[in-house]
């Protein structure tokens, strides 16, 4: 009696243990196939942007790998398209844009978290609705604004309608409310300006928000090609989004597969690295208010 | 007492002059473009006021075309790319070996670069003279004939286009749901363990409840997102987006403002107001749907 208990129970265990299994397996083969839908894009590029031009269009049924890699490609994007000057632009923009807007955010927080002043509610209301504005509606009058200011191919016209972010003055009150209202009043007491106090006190004690807004813009400064587009059509003021569309349309003569494919992969690889060396940071700011898709 | 009123409008004064140039202004101005009949770029005179702009736009057959794209693109994609998201998120958490190093993964696509990453699809679904492409020698394996998904027939580029959106959207949807279904509080599961629940009731009882408002958010931007899909777009088919007839709704209004069809920010303005009108609308009645079935 009790040994057949005992049988029992074993068995369902054991048949428990193999459905287990059996849904485990079929779990981590259904999560690499995705896997493998996203990485396969990356290393195609890296594949053939090591192709020889002739390797591969030689090949009518392509191979998943090559036998003599070669880093010709590479040079043929950067000698024959200017694509350090495409990175180069696209590094200034990022760059500027990204600290403007650092400063311009970090004011306005302040202002709405610490300093007292008649309408800041409403001011703050205001802002908060204009973060239901889509940007396709003011692109348009900002086309018209910059081309009639003369602004178009220049770096003015490309970043200063890219620095404004009501998401990210929120995200950055939201922080600075959680600094203790005590540091303030002893700041105060002993005659610490604001600027200072903020400097001093604030920024320090908020760098980790701080960089991970950063970084978000960067790389939304890295990929955005809609307003560049507008503005520029002289060569010398592309970013990288554009640069590969011109590369695509124009550059490299008849359809030099591989070597755009290098143009590719080295407009991607500094968010990559970025991505994985910032990669809990990059996740967690925009688990907490990235938007995209 | 004065000057402390002086010094918060100083501190919010370069904010203000950024978003009162680049977005209060503009957004104004954009409803009153959208009104003014027959608007000259060069001479900036217009000759009425009226609902001219709409009526011409409405009636554009590259518009209609757009519409058509676009609202195929956000039913497929939306409903498509948040149920495997949702699966993804479920697989994953049910995992702990090497979770994190597929979250990684899955990760990847947010922060590569549109335009570039498109290219690859376009080289992997292409189909040109000198080879049918990568996708079309997977469909020979399996016994199909080619097609050329990029200059082919329509329904082959609006596929690649949905799966490259969806490719596009996932990294941030796995994201927020696993970030949810881990945040779930564990004793709801242990008390159905207890109770022999079976894993897909407690699925539909438990874990879906407990995320439906993060669910919900991915439903209402993914709709937003999905309404002004362009880059990906252009990314696969090229800057001539009216030519391939894979052109959307953004991509409408930046072709009537700018490059060789450009000139017309009132036709641009217009379309810019029925897609900010039509995105309204749809996201108010998700709100309304969702304030039905969410649970707080």
């Amino acid at each position: 009696m009790n040994n057949s208990t005992y049988e029992d129970y074993s068995k369902i265990e054991r048949s428990v243990s193999l459905r287990r299994r059996i849904f485990n397996g079929i779990t981590y083969f259904l999560l690499s196939v995705w896997a493998v839908a996203v990485l396969f894009p990356f290393y195609w590029m890296i594949l053939t942007s090591v192709k020889s031009y002739g390797e591969y269009n030689s090949e009518y049924i392509p191979k998943f790998f090559t036998a003599t890699p070669t880093l010709e490609n590479y040079t043929e994007a950067f000698t024959s398209v200017p694509l350090g000057r495409y990175l180069l632009n696209t590094l200034i923009f990022t760059v500027l844009t990204t600290a403007i807007m650092m400063v311009v955010i970090t004011l306005a927080a302040y202002a709405f978290d610490r300093l007292e002043f008649r309408g800041k509610n409403l001011v703050f209301t205001a802002f908060l609705s204009l973060m239901m504005i889509p940007n396709e509606l003011v692109v348009i009058t900002n086309y018209v604004t910059v081309t009639e200011m003369n602004m178009r191919n220049t770096f003015m016209g490309l970043i200063l309608p890219s620095v404004t972010s009501v998401f990210y003055i929120y995200l950055l009150r939201e922080n600075f409310a959680q600094v203790p209202d005590t540091l303030y009043y002893a700041a105060k007491v002993d005659g610490t300006s604001d600027l200072k106090y903020l400097l001093k006190v604030m920024v320090p004690i908020c760098r980790p928000t701080l960089i991970t807004i950063g970084i978000l813009k960067v790389i939304e400064c890295w990929n955005s090609y809609v307003w560049p587009r507008l503005v520029t059509d002289d060569p010398d003021y592309y970013l990288v989004s554009n640069g590969i569309q011109e590369i695509r349309e124009n550059g490299f003569g008849r359809e030099n597969i591989p070597a755009m494919m290098a143009a590719v992969v080295v407009i991607s690889v500094p968010l990559i690295l970025l991505f994985l060396i910032f990669r809990k940071k990059i996740m967690e700011g925009v688990s907490r208010g990235g938007t995209k898709g | 007492m004065k000057f402390q009123h002086f010094k918060g409008w100083i501190y919010l004064l370069p904010a203000i002059l950024f978003l009162g140039a680049f977005m209060v202004y503009p957004l104004i101005d954009v409803f009153i473009y959208s009104v003014e009949e027959g608007y000259n770029f060069a001479s900036q005179t217009y000759s009425g006021v009226g609902g001219f702009n709409f009526s011409y736009v409405l009636h554009d057959p590259y518009f209609l075309q757009a519409l058509k794209n676009t609202f195929l693109l956000v039913i497929i994609t939306v409903p498509t790319s948040t149920l495997l998201a949702l699966l993804i998120s479920v697989g994953l958490s049910s995992i702990k070996p090497l979770r994190s190093l597929y979250q990684t993964i899955y990760f990847l696509p947010y922060v590569t670069n549109t335009l570039a990453v498109g290219l690859v699809f376009m080289i992997l679904f292409k189909k040109t003279a000198y080879s049918d492409g990568l996708v079309n020698l997977l469909i020979n394996w399996f016994g199909g004939s080619s097609v050329d998904f990029i200059d082919g027939p329509y329904w082959a580029k609006l596929f690649v286009l949905c799966f490259y959106t969806i490719w596009i959207v996932l990294p941030f949807k796995i994201l927020l749901l696993t970030s949810a279904i881990s945040s779930v509080d564990q004793s709801y599961y242990n008390a159905a363990r207890v109770d022999g629940t079976s894993r897909f009731r407690t699925f539909t009882r438990i874990t879906l409840p407990m995320i439906s408002p993060t669910l919900f958010y991915l439903i209402v931007t993914g709709f937003i997102g999905a309404f002004k899909a362009y880059s990906d777009a252009v990314a696969l088919f090229g800057t001539d987006l009216n030519a391939s007839g894979m052109n959307t709704i953004v991509g409408y209004v930046y072709d009537m403002l700018y490059g060789d069809s450009g000139g017309y920010p009132s036709y641009a303005s217009a379309a810019a107001v029925i897609l900010f009108a039509i995105v309204l609308t749809i996201t108010c009645i998700n709100l309304l749907i969702s304030r039905k079935y969410t649970h707080y």
